[in-house]
Order: structure tokens, then C-alpha cells, then sequence
């Protein structure tokens, strides 16, 4: 039904995006007020364009499903995020972060997209400075900034370790002014359920009311989803409890692409497992790297002593120590990309040089930057995340190394959507991490909130118009009609299965296996045996899933485990997914990972003749998934072996 | 360790509340307390009993959501910390642990732990933002900022609106909630313009919204995650009062400030 036309404009590169401004179709103000759009999400993507859209006229319907607007996860960014604005005179420029950011990427990123996202960069701090976000100055009244993995420069804005909170805020308070004008209306406690679909258009949402427990149906000339990314399919993730894919996976059962579901990003610091009771890791700012060396012993038998406590990391002698990053990569050390840096850590623990009770841990040491900095600077720039650090593993970070590993942050894969953020599904938008578009196969730090801010305020708000334009004589449709009555019965339908199944194994339980078969078969190493088994096992735990869980309570009121049990469901059938598209993927490239493909140095080794392509996926039916190809042609840069040494 | 737990649980906002005792065993000190909650729940869940109900999300002290009074105190008993980041570690074998959601008529409940604190977003709706559109802002290096007024803004951004100053005052002020933001604001240039409508609109909306008066008690100040210092009430105040007295002349008002 649907095509691939990625309606990327024609011309230069660095003319595609002020050509396509200028030549985009606008809808005048007086027919802005007729049209409603639904944005899903209130994350950066969705509250920067819930709000853009609302100061331009249009009438905004926004859903999350926690108690406010200002919780949605990208509040827990910490680091910070990049923009091109060349401010510290070392050399960046638009290009060289497109040329980064597709290097990054591992070359699996459309070219036209990623040089846009570059484009808006700078406007975004502009944006934001405007709105009263603190971030961090010099003594001169200037912005500071930092560095981060996969780039020279130093080119990342922040507001000491909390700058995503600050930018949500931001957003969160431009879409408060549109909600006390009246033109956004808030919906909070919402989860989105279903997409309703008239004449083959995206046309509303059938959402729960967490609070009521009742099904609601909501009008929409266009739908956009900014509902994050999917990584709580591995049930441990840096991701918020809630942080879930289930309006992504809805839509895609509707006709919308997937693209790349099996690029899922392992972050290198976060705080180690420790427990079978642990409901999620947490995340040690990549900043943390500026200054941070990361290190392992270099003989095993200190490995061993540490692991089990008869041995101190001070007590090892800096000659005995093994700077593997710095080592192994001296041009960028420890500012390797995110994907480099996980593969070394994860090399260095099974050789056998982990530390930690588990050994699944390594070192990250401020000790030579407080010495070369003093202790107040260390604490300026990283205050709350030592502080976080120490609350968490009850160790002073001050005093001792951090230990780190590790874990499941970020999904580069998402929503197939065109240049205009739009799906396959007509009047169907995509923002942030929930589309797939910039960062191919591996998200460089700090790309994430310029990319969630890019969509929302600079990007959707431009592209929407172009299809709204032809909307202008759509009236507002009621929410009777047929098609929002057979949506809403299939949710309910769904529920009420859920709900009757009555069986012995609470939600948790599944998901808890689900996470534990997806860390193991379609993690950080992955080959065609393991994703194989894994595609059974996940088969076979859905089966089970379906026969044998059990939901308390009742469908009227608030019910957590049943929005627990709603979209665990939806992880068991999208970690089949995943498990396919990195199973098609003969080849490692970023944050996947293929051991029969690497080079002799265990680098990633991509497959550029037959794998340079988006993979996207339609659904046709239970556990039937169909591949189609969006070729990465890149016309404007050399694709070539990614190199950090 | 092994832990007697109070919890108060309602059915919803109509229902009366009460509390039920429950037990939970083998607890390891390095677990938090939300997965201490985890397990309870687990245990209920196969009993066949309905799990206690509270908010929670990011679990990394950075959403806000989490919000129990647990043995008299928002947050628990550990300084600068959510609960979601707080360890079983502060608490010791044989303990009874009194857990309940925020008091305050502000912050109806909702179902057992779990409370509506709409009334904040409310009170940011009302003017806790600067009034620009997107599009069109000036280079954000243009306006040379102090990096002491950026700091301090910083300090008073920081706030993650979970509440527990409300819920620790007792006369359920949020003045500590809505002078962060108006303080914030006031300090950078960018919030001046519109510094006076702001804070009249914001203390308006919190009076009306029935949040009690400051008595100048800073429990809020004391059992508030994220530190926010009361100094932010004082410069509220302030500009409180110089908004009231100068807002109908600009001209005057600028003097004042």
C-alpha cells in the first residue's frame, strides 16, 4: 500500500532545507484555527511542537500518560547538547557536525535529515537561551561548553548535569503559555491506545484515561506521536518505568514502517547491576568522560583480588593499570563514540579484567583531574551526578574510581518517516526518538535533545503545513463515526482478553524474562545462532505471556498493572522484531554488533555493498514482517571505515 | 532485613482512607525503597491482592513523580534525595515504616499513594515562562549574562515540582515551588520584561488554588530534594511587593527595580 519515497529536495545539500522552506505549502491563519492536531508525548519533540504549533494558531490535542507535562524522560538527560555554533573557535561548523554525526552513525543515516538536524542546531540555543534556560557561563557572561564522544570540537551546551531537565522545562513552559490560551489542551494521566484511521488517513487516537479507566476517543486532521524511544523492551534500561512503545508498535500494526528496529544504543556508563530486584539502571553522564579515564587492571590476578574486595583500585599501581580506550583509540581516548566504548568494556570483562563484585564493571577515575584541577572544579561540573553516584552504590566518588558498565539507553531505530517526518501512514508524524531518521546506527551524546528539539520546534511545525494545506477543507469529524467505534471496541477487546486470562504469573514476571532473553540473544554481542534461539524463546514466552499472566483489579479506576500489562505485551511482539531485522543484518555497524563480522582488531565491520539501507519493516500479520529498502545514497560525503585511532 | 510497612490506602479521591499493615522480608540494604515497593507488590499481586498504587517514573531523582511521606517526612528520612533514590539502606531490621501520599488539600488523592498535582501546572500556566514565540530569538551569546545570576538561576531551576515542600509545610505553602521559578526567571535578563505580571499572576493563581501562607518555617527548605533555598521566597517577596506597588507605571516600576 505504502511507497518509500523519502521526498528528500533536490539541489545541494546545504540549500535542501531553506529550498524546501520556501517552496512548502503554508496554511493561512484563519484555517490554522480549524485544524486539529494531536501530538502523543511531551518530551522535548512533543512539547516544543505542541507548543510551536499552538503559537502559530493551530488547535493542539497533547497526551502523556504521567501526571504532567514536565515529567516525560528527557527531563533525565544529563550531559548536554551539541549545537555548531563554533562559539569556543575550534574549528566546527554545520558541516563538520552533519559529517560527525553521519560518521557517528556508522554511514546508516540519510544524508539530507542528519545536515537539517546540523542546520537548526544553532537556533535551537538561541531558543532556548531566550526562554530562560540557565546554562552554563563563563566569568565573561558567555556560554561555556564541553565535549563529547565523537568529536574534536567542543561543541555541547549545558546546564551542569541536568541539562535535559532545563530544556524540558523550557518546552514545558512555552506549551504552558499555548495551554492557559487555550490553544493547547492538555491531556495528563493518558496513555495513547490505538490510532483511528479514516479513508487510509491518520485521523484521531482512541487513549486511556488512566485515572477513569475508561477508553476515550479523540479528532485529529493530523497525528503526531513523540512517544520516545523502545529500549524498555530489555526491561533493564536507563529508561523511565513507564517509557514504553507501545504507540509506536500500534501504528506499525496500523501500516506505518519500522525502520531499523535493531539499533539500539548500550550506553558505556551506567552504574552496574547488582541485584535480581532492580527495576532500572542509571545513567552516568557521558560528560563524565572529559574528565573521567576509564581503566581495568592489567593482570588478572589484581582483576580477582578487587572482585573479591582483598585488593583497593588505589592500591594498584598506575603501571598497572590498562587505559584500554586510550590505548586502543589515542586520537579520541575516552571520547570515543558510545558504541566503541561499550564493545571495550564488555571485550575487557570477558577477558577477564573486570572489576566489581559481578566483574561486570570498570573503572571511570577522576583522581588525575582532581589532582590537576582541584576537587571544587570536579564538583562544579559533575556535583550532582557524584552526589547521585553516592546515593546509588554508597561509595564516594571523590575518593574512589566509579564503577561502570554498560546498559540499554537510547533506540536510534524508530517509525520509518520521510524528510517531512511523515510515516507511510498519511496525516501520521513522527518525532525525536521515536522516529528513526538521524543517527543510523549509533547516537553520538548529546545528539539526542538537539534532535528532539530540532523536530519540535524547527522541523514539524514547517512540514505539518505542507500536508495540512490540503486538509483545510476537512471539517472537524465526530467522533461517532464508525471507524473510531470499531477502533475503541478492538482496544477494549484487547483489554478485556488481558484481563480474563487470569493465569499465574504477574507482568513483571514476563517482562522481567523478555529483558533477560533480549540482553542475552539481541544485546551488545549478537550472532545468527543466539538471534535465532532468541526469536523462539521469545515466541514461546508470548505464548506463555498470553495464557498465564495475571492482572489484578479491574478495568474502571487506576489499574497499573494492567498499563504495565498493555504494553509488555506490545515489547514481546517488537523484540520479535528487532530480533529479525538484526538477524537480516549480516554485517556490524554502530551499536549492532555481529561476531561473525569484525575486523581482525574486533572492530565493527560493515557491509557496505549489500547493507547500505535503511530496513524497513511492514507488518503483515502475527509474527509476519515484511522487508522493504530505503538505499542511503550519500552524494555529499565519502563513506568510508570509521576510524578513532 | 525484615520491615513492618503502614500504608494508607484509598480507593479514590472519594473514598475514606485508612491504613493496612503488610510485611516484607529479606530485604537487601543496597535495594531501594520503590523496589522495596516492587516486592510488596509482587507479593500481593500473587495473593490475589490489588498492589498499592504510587507514582513513579524516572527513578533517577529527576522526574518528580515519586512523592511518599514516609515516617513523618516527604521523601523519607536521607537528605537532598527522592525516593526513588533513596536505599534501604537508612532503614534497619524489625523497623515499621509509615508510608502516606502528600498531605494537602492542593493535592487531592487519587488512589492510595498516588495524588493529583495539577494545581502546580496550573500555577505555571499562569505566567511561569517568558513570553516569546518560536522563531526569531537573537544569538545566544548576545546578552552577556553574569555568571553569578546564571548560577543562582540554575539553583532555583533545579526544582523538580514532586511537591514535598507543600507536602512538608504546615500550612501547605508552595511558595517555595513558585518563588524557584519566579526567582529564576527575575535573574536572567531574558525574564525581566514581564517579571512583574509573572510573579502577581503566579501568587494569584497559588492563593486561589488553596495553597496555605509562608509562616517562615523552611521545612520546605529542610525535606526539598533538590535544595532549593528559601532565599527564593525573600526575593519573591520582593518582587512581589515592588510589582504591586509599580506595575500600573513602567516608569516607576523602573526605579523600584
Amino acid at each position: 500500500m505504502s511507497k518509500l519515497d523519502s521526498k528528500v529536495p533536490k539541489g545541494p545539500l546545504a540549500d535542501k532545507w531553506s529550498h524546501y522552506k520556501s517552496h512548502a505549502n503554508l496554511v493561512n491563519p484563519s484555517n490554522k484555527r480549524k485544524l486539529d492536531i494531536i501530538i502523543v508525548g511531551t518530551g522535548l519533540a512533543g512539547a516544543s511542537a505542541a507548543a510551536s504549533l499552538g503559537e502559530m494558531g493551530f488547535q493542539v490535542k497533547v497526551f502523556c500518560y504521567q501526571d504532567s507535562p514536565r515529567r516525560a524522560h528527557s527531563i533525565a538527560a544529563q550531559g548536554g547538547i551539541n549545537a555548531s555554533k563554533n562559539y569556543q573557535n575550534d574549528g566546527d561548523s554545520v558541516y563538520r557536525l552533519f559529517y560527525d554525526t553521519i560518521k557517528g552513525g556508522d554511514y546508516r543515516a540519510r544524508e539530507a535529515n542528519v545536515h537539517r538536524l546540523a542546520e537548526v542546531s544553532g537556533p535551537i540555543i538561541d531558543q532556548c537561551v531566550a526562554q530562560g534556560v540557565p546554562f552554563a557561563r563563563d566569568y565573561g557572561g558567555l556560554l561555556d561548553n564541553r565535549s563529547f564522544g565523537g568529536a574534536q570540537v567542543s561543541r555541547t551546551f549545558y546546564a551542569r548535569g541536568q541539562t535535559g531537565q532545563q530544556l524540558l522545562l523550557g518546552a514545558y513552559g512555552a506549551l504552558s503559555r499555548q495551554i492557559e490560551k487555550g490553544n493547547v489542551k492538555l491531556y495528563e494521566r493518558h496513555d495513547m491506545m490505538d490510532l483511528v484511521m479514516i479513508d487510509g488517513k491518520a485521523r484521531g487516537i482512541i487513549a486511556r484515561n488512566l485515572v477513569t479507566g475508561e477508553l476515550e476517543r479523540f479528532f485529529g486532521h493530523a497525528v503526531a506521536l513523540a512517544t520516545g524511544g523502545y529500549g524498555n523492551v530489555f526491561f533493564l534500561s536507563t529508561n523511565a518505568m513507564g517509557s514504553n512503545g507501545s504507540a509506536v508498535w500500534q501504528v506499525y500494526k496500523k501500516g506505518a514502517f519500522f525502520g531499523n528496529p535493531c539499533f539500539t544504543q548500550i550506553h558505556p556508563t551506567c552504574i552496574p547491576v547488582h541485584g535480581d530486584y532492580q527495576s532500572k539502571l542509571t545513567l552516568m553522564s557521558e560528560s563524565l568522560r572529559n574528565d573521567g579515564r576509564i581503566w581495568v587492571p592489567k593482570n588478572k590476578e589484581d582483576a580477582e583480588k578487587l572482585r573479591h574486595g582483598k585488593l583497593k583500585a588505589k592500591e594498584i599501581k598506575e603501571e598497572d593499570r590498562d587505559y584500554y580506550l586510550e590505548r586502543r583509540y589515542p586520537a579520541f581516548g575516552n571520547l570515543v563514540p558510545r558504541d566503541v566504548a561499550s564493545r571495550a568494556a564488555k571485550e575487557r570483562c570477558d577477558a577477564g579484567y573486570g572489576v566489581g563484585e559481578t566483574g561486570l564493571a570498570v573503572f571511570l577515575d577522576f583522581s588525575e583531574s582532581i589532582a590537576r584541577l582541584g576537587r571544587n572544579v570536579i564538583e562544579e561540573r559533575y556535583g550532582n551526578l557524584f552526589q547521585m553516584y553516592e546515593k546509588i552504590v554508597d561509595d564516594n566518588p571523590y575518593e574512589m574510581p566509579m564503577m561502570i558498565y554498560p546498559a540499554v539507553h537510547y533506540t536510534m531505530g524508530g517509525l520509518w518517516v520521510d524528510y517531512e517526518l511523515q510515516s507511510t501512514i498519511p496525516g501520521l508524524f513522527v518525532m525525536g526518538e521515536a522516529n528513526f531518521s538521524d543517527h543510523g546506527a549509533n547516537r553520538l551524546g548529546a545528539s539526542a535533545l538537539m534532535q528532539g528539539l530540532a523536530d519540535g520546534y524547527f522541523v514539524l511545525p514547517y512540514t505539518i503545513q505542507n500536508y495540512l494545506s490540503n486538509e483545510i477543507r476537512t471539517p472537524r469529524l465526530k467522533t461517532d463515526l464508525p471507524e473510531f467505534e470499531k477502533t475503541e471496541k478492538e482496544v477494549k477487546d484487547r483489554i478485556d482478553k488481558l484481563m480474563n486470562i487470569k493465569g499465574k504469573n504477574s507482568v513483571d514476571y514476563f517482562h522481567k524474562q523478555l529483558g533477560k532473553i533480549m540482553w542475552d540473544y539481541v544485546g551488545m554481542a549478537r550472532n545468527e545462532t543466539g538471534l535465532k534461539k532468541g526469536i523462539e524463546l521469545i515466541i514461546a514466552l508470548r505464548e506463555e505471556f498470553w495464557k498465564d499472566v495475571l492482572v489484578p483489579g479491574t478495568t474502571a479506576g487506576v489499574n497499573t498493572e494492567l498499563e504495565k500489562a498493555l504494553r509488555v505485551a506490545d515489547f514481546l511482539e517488537l523484540g520479535e522484531l528487532m530480533a529479525m531485522d538484526a538477524l537480516n543484518r549480516n554485517e556490524s555497524c554502530g551499536g549492532h554488533f555481529r561476531e561473525e563480522f569484525q575486523t581482525d582488531e574486533g572492530e565493527a565491520l560493515r557491509n557496505d555493498d549489500t547493507y547500505k539501507y535503511v530496513a524497513c519493516w511492514e507488518f503483515k500479520g502475527n509474527s509476519q514482517h515484511e522487508l522493504h529498502k530505503e538505499a542511503l545514497d550519500y552524494e555529499f560525503i565519502e563513506v568510508k571505515q570509521r576510524n578513532y585511532k | 532485613m525484615d520491615l513492618t510497612l503502614k500504608i494508607w490506602k484509598q480507593k479514590d479521591s472519594k473514598s475514606k482512607g485508612r491504613f493496612e499493615t503488610y510485611k516484607v522480608k529479606n530485604i537487601s540494604p543496597n535495594c531501594s525503597f520503590l523496589e522495596m515497593l516492587d516486592i510488596l507488590n509482587e507479593q500481593l499481586i500473587y495473593k490475589g491482592d490489588e498492589p498499592v498504587v504510587f507514582d513513579h517514573d524516572c527513578r533517577e531523582g529527576i522526574c518528580g513523580m515519586c512523592s511518599l511521606y514516609i515516617n513523618g517526612r516527604p521523601h523519607g528520612p536521607d537528605k537532598a534525595i527522592t525516593v526513588c533514590q533513596m536505599h534501604m539502606r537508612n532503614f534497619h531490621d524489625g523497623q515499621t515504616v509509615i508510608i502516606e501520599p502528600w498531605r494537602s488539600r492542593a493535592f487531592p488523592v487519587i488512589r492510595d499513594l498516588m495524588v493529583d498535582r495539577s494545581a502546580f501546572d496550573k500555577i505555571i500556566q499562569a505566567g511561569g515562562y517568558t513570553s516569546i514565540n518560536t522563531g526569531g530569538a537573537q544569538d545566544a551569546n548576545a546578552i552577556l549574562i553574569p555568571k553569578v545570576d546564571a548560577d543562582m538561576a540554575m539553583d532555583a531551576a533545579a526544582c523538580i515540582g514532586c511537591g514535598s515542600c507543600v507536602a512538608a509545610c504546615k500550612n501547605s505553602s508552595a511558595m517555595l515551588f513558585v518563588s524557584a521559578k519566579v526567582s529564576q526567571l527575575a535573574l536572567l535578563p531574558q525574564g525581566k520584561a514581564e517579571a512583574f505580571e509573572r510573579v502577581q499572576k503566579m501568587v494569584e493563581t497559588m492563593d486561589k488554588l488553596g495553597f496555605g501562607n509562608c509562616t517562615n518555617t523552611f521545612a520546605c527548605e529542610a525535606e526539598c530534594p533538590k535544595e532549593i533555598k528559601s532565599w527564593n521566597i525573600a526575593k519573591m517577596n520582593r518582587e512581589f511587593i515592588a510589582a504591586k506597588m509599580c506595575s500600573e507605571k513602567r516608569k516607576e516600576a523602573n526605579f523600584a527595580g
